[in-house]
């Protein structure tokens, strides 16, 4: 194969690549996307193994290598949970950055690709870029890996003068960069590439520790961005238009995503990266000093389910909280029997809900629950005034009338979904805790709201049998 | 020493209600109190003497001996002079007052240096204050007796019924007035069976009319009829005229028509005439639940069951009573909240804290001044008439589809002007080779842009997942590293290090496999489960 028929087989793949991404803009033409996505990369791979630059005695590692890496990746596909999603994401965003790290230094020491004067420099750039992205891509990708599995407790790890750290870290990199792009040899610029790199996993870790739990949606989208643009650094790197697409293009799908979330958390990029929510300073804790009047009214599962059977027009919001009981089929058994009955139940799902984008969604298609029948919070919020029980399923935040009441309130300003205008809201809580954000809830104290006080999936459990009695 | 509350037995005439219930008693043993019963309160609410003793209230044998003994009595009727005279100096009675109705009543109660909390005059629009709001619970009962009665006097079935005998019409059921007696009335009429329709000047109740199974009948007239509080007020000649037509057309049309129109300090306004009743067929019924205020109707004789022009009127002032069993615990329940906010401490003791707006509110008399009326609550009674503003930065953003709102001037220009910088660095500074592949990379960059925010949010996680298969794209830069044919390429292949350069090309290789492969079945098996 010649070089132009290979990078013919590029242009093909990127075309394939963009429509995968075009495909998912609609559930019905997003299992078409995916596929695209298959063919181009397929071609993508056998154009470069059959073309001009890997020699034929390469193909044997290179099968092997795919093989067993291919292997490992379809098994953690069958084997994965889909409460787990965000954790198999955030390891996968782990293996390319080590991926690019590698490839990074791969291309340092071979010396077949000589440039000289602005071409050298720009080429050691671009692996001292590289290999940086990819440093910090994998290193956080797997704090966020032990976060999000429990591994590494999701409070934010604050360390005094963490932003000064940071910078400090910046300069030596910096500094280490005009070392590494002066330096005579391979050997010479080996040290301060290392030194980068280490300074770039140390960054890498301490940036996703500082991150709290439910900031973690914007973390693992922040990642997804991040092993994008290491994609497109090393294509840089290997002067490779394809591998530059395509990190372009992943790489401003997760910070658009990163966006998206931050907006939905009415927080600002910078802030969220910067870590450390809900502690900074100790302003919300003396705000919080003022309670919410009123009374907490708590209900059975019995008296949820006779709500329940009574209700014209239901909404349903879940939270990270249905995740961990993994109380989505339970949920999509008593939607099924409510629906059944005339009831039209509808779900509301915050874009920050869960711990990644999304994840709510794969959840209760996971559950078999119609898709359009799944909304989002824009699209419902209208609606509540006319819904008679709004049910709440481990969810604190995403329901917090503080927002839009209270000036004062940490989360002031968050757009949320407006539970408390329905004429009953049921909240399933374990206890009176307060959510990730530290902020009391005034919901649980409105005349109209009912607590529904234990684990939300043998809560459901009971809801069910006694709604089908 | 906890203090003792007394439960006299009633003494109006008709009155069947009594202040607690054993059940709610047992509450307030519990709140630390102690509690007296007269012999004989509750029997004509089924509650005995025995069950008050079980309950844990000491019995006592007659009215002068109990308001002697307790501290705060519990009364459902307005007390009359002799039981103002029974009582204690200095002590305190909870119940129905009527300040502004009974001067007289206050001037007396004041005299004896008690602590009047009069239940009647409790600030209702506070949300915390329903739970003690009497007026609404005993509305409540009322409004479904009424219903009773009617169906009572009624010759027909509620419910329409297709029999082997015939098809039998269902009733139509006209409530005019929608507060709390309407609303319980139009529930337990829709419940049997009736069509109900219904009216009210407050037009935002139509909600509820709607809510509870009834049909809302509009006066054809602009006017606003809410006068604070949750209370109606009197209409504008013009509006009353239009009501009138509408009342008329409606008593021709229905069966029973159920009155329940009444405005604070004022007698009960007429709604129906003389000559609606007589147009109303033979064997209907109207019952007046504001016959105790002059009645709704013309032709209500308040008290009584009277026929006239064949249509039954009811003007019983008693529907509490004759659900008495109901009224009486709904009312205990009242009380006994209002004492858990008196008696936060639950000893036993009460604290009239005139600081809380809702006890600052039922508190008429205070150790003998009278501190009634209230000052009207802090918080706003109703809300705004026009919605604020608030609404208008929700509009703001929409969702996924489309970049939002176009960004600040000011902004946009520093943009530009870094970006301009930036680009102009660039080009003075970078090869021609560089400047191909950057091209490249800012076009998909935009490419990016545009595409990602198509995607619906639902489909965020398999985005995620797809973009994380498609980043394994760097496999290519591990494989041209694998095994290059050197001889082709420029540059010194002596030196160059084959082993670990295959070594790191393998795992790199390998490690993209395991997304490559991994990410696309993982959102192959997530899409398959998206249905309809």
């Amino acid at each position: 194969m010649t070089s132009s028929l290979t990078t013919v087989a590029y242009i093909g793949a990127t075309i394939l690549f963009i429509l995968s991404l075009g495909g998912l803009s609609n559930p019905e033409t997003s299992r078409r996307g995916n596929l695209y996505g298959i063919v181009g990369m397929t071609l993508a791979v056998l154009a470069t193994v059959l073309g001009p630059r890997v020699d034929a005695a390469g193909i044997p590692w290179i099968i092997g290598a795919m093989v067993a890496g291919g292997a490992i990746g379809l098994y953690a596909a069958r084997a994965v949970q889909m409460t787990q999603m965000p954790e198999l994401v955030a390891i996968m965003h782990s293996l390319v950055g080590l991926a690019a790290c590698l490839v990074g230094f791969a291309s340092y020491v071979d010396t077949s690709i000589a440039f000289t004067g602005a071409e050298k420099a720009i080429h050691e750039i671009e692996i001292y870029v590289g290999i940086l992205i990819g440093a910090v891509t994998f290193s956080g990708s797997v704090i966020a890996f032990g976060k999000l599995s429990g591994k590494i407790g999701g409070k934010p790890l604050l360390l005094p003068g963490r932003h000064w750290l940071n910078l400090a870290g910046l300069l030596v990199v910096l500094w280490y960069g005009r070392e590494f792009v002066m330096a005579p040899s391979i050997e010479a610029g080996m040290t301060p590439l290392i030194v980068m790199t280490v300074i770039s996993l140390l960054f890498g870790i301490h940036m996703v520790m500082a991150i709290g739990g439910a900031d973690m949606p914007v973390v693992v989208s922040m990642l997804n961005s991040y092993s994008g643009w290491a994609a497109a650094a090393t294509g840089f790197m290997l002067s490779n238009d394809l591998l530059i697409v395509t990190g372009a293009l992943v790489g401003s799908s997760g910070a658009i995503l990163s966006y998206i979330m931050c907006r939905a958390m009415n927080r600002n990029f910078i802030s969220v990266i910067a870590g450390g929510f809900g502690t900074g300073g100790g302003a919300p804790a003396a705000k919080a000093g003022e309670q919410p009047a009123g009374e907490v009214s708590p209900v059975s599962a019995a008296e949820t389910a006779e709500l329940l059977r009574e209700a014209k027009n239901v909404i349903i919001v879940p939270g990270y909280g249905m995740a961990v009981a993994q109380a989505q089929h339970t949920v999509f058994e008593i939607t099924k029997h409510l629906r059944e009955k005339g009831v039209n139940v509808r779900f509301g799902i915050h874009p920050v809900a869960g711990r990644m984008p999304g994840h709510m969604n794969v959840l209760l298609a996971e559950a078999k629950v119609p898709y359009d029948i799944v909304l989002e919070m824009d699209e419902i919020n209208a609606d509540f005034p006319d819904t008679d029980v709004a049910m709440v399923i481990g969810a604190n935040d995403i329901v917090n009338p503080a927002a839009q009441d209270d000036p004062t309130s940490p989360i002031a300003g968050m757009p949320v979904l407006e539970v408390w205008k329905a004429k009953t809201s049921i909240v399933m809580k374990r206890s009176m805790a307060s959510g990730y954000a530290g902020v009391d809830n005034p919901l649980f104290y409105k005349d109209n709201n009912r607590m529904l006080f234990g684990d939300a999936k043998k809560m459901l459990d009971e809801v069910l049998v006694a709604l089908k009695a | 020493m906890p203090l003792v509350i007394g439960v006299p037995k009633e003494t109006a005439a008709g009155e069947k209600r009594v202040a607690s219930v054993p059940e709610v008693v047992e509450k307030l043993i519990k709140l630390g109190f102690a509690v007296a019963v007269q012999s004989g309160a509750g029997d004509a609410a089924n509650c005995s003497d025995d069950s008050y003793r079980a309950a844990g209230a000491e019995v006592v044998g007659d009215a002068a001996a109990l308001w002697a003994k307790a501290d705060i009595v519990f009364k459902v009727a307005v007390p009359t002079a002799e039981e103002v005279g029974l009582m204690r100096e200095g002590g305190v009675l909870v119940g129905f007052v009527w300040p502004a109705q009974n001067p007289e009543l206050m001037q007396q109660l004041a005299a004896r240096k008690a602590t009047v909390l009069a239940i009647d005059a409790l600030p209702r629009q506070l949300s915390r204050a329903q739970k003690m709001d009497a007026l609404t619970s005993q509305a409540g009962v009322a409004g479904y007796r009424a219903v009773i009665e009617a169906a009572n006097a009624f010759g027909r079935f509620f419910n329409g019924q297709i029999t082997a005998a015939g098809k039998v019409p269902p009733a139509k059921v006209f409530i005019a007035g929608a507060g709390v007696a309407g609303l319980a009335a139009i529930g337990t009429a829709a419940g049997l069976g009736a069509i109900v329709r219904a009216n009210d000047t407050r037009a935002e109740v139509a909600d509820q009319v709607v809510s509870l199974g009834g049909e809302f009948v509009k006066v054809d007239y602009e006017e606003e009829g809410s006068g604070g509080g949750g209370y109606a007020k009197v209409m504008s000649e013009g509006f009353q005229q239009a009501q009138r037509e509408m009342y008329a057309k409606q008593a021709r049309e229905v069966d029973i028509i159920i009155t329940t129109a009444l405005i604070p300090g004022k007698p009960a306004p007429r709604l129906i005439t003389a000559e609606m009743v007589q147009s109303m067929r033979p064997g209907s019924v109207i019952v007046d639940m504001a016959a105790e205020r002059g009645g709704n109707c013309e032709l209500t004789e308040p008290g009584q069951a009277v026929v006239k022009h064949g249509v039954t009127l009811i003007g019983y002032t008693d529907l509490n009573s004759r659900l008495a069993k109901q009224s009486s615990t709904l009312y205990a329940t009242n009380l006994f909240r209002l004492m858990e906010e008196l008696c936060k401490a639950k000893d036993g003791t009460i604290d009239v804290n005139m600081d809380d707006d809702a006890i600052r509110g039922l508190t008429v008399i205070k150790e003998g001044s009278i501190t009634w009326p209230a000052p009207p609550p802090k918080l706003p009674a109703a809300p705004p008439a026009s919605k604020p503003a608030a609404a208008a930065p929700a509009a703001k953003g929409g969702h996924g589809h489309g970049a939002g709102e176009p960004m600040a001037g000011g902004t946009l220009a520093i943009l530009f002007g870094v970006a301009a910088a930036l680009f102009w660095l660039i080009g003075a500074y970078a090869p021609a080779s560089f400047l191909g592949h950057f091209t490249v990379f800012v076009l998909a960059c935009f490419i990016g842009y545009m595409v990602i925010w198509n995607v619906t949010p639902s489909l965020h996680t398999p985005l995620m997942s797809v973009t994380n298969a498609i980043s394994s794209i760097i496999a290519i830069g591990a494989l041209v590293q694998i095994a290059p044919p050197l001889g082709e390429l420029a540059g010194s292949t002596a030196g160059r290090p084959d082993a670990l350069i295959r070594w790191l090309a393998v795992a790199g290789i390998a490690l993209t496999a395991i997304n490559m492969f991994g990410g696309f079945a993982v959102t192959r098996r997530m899409l398959a489960m998206f249905r309809k």
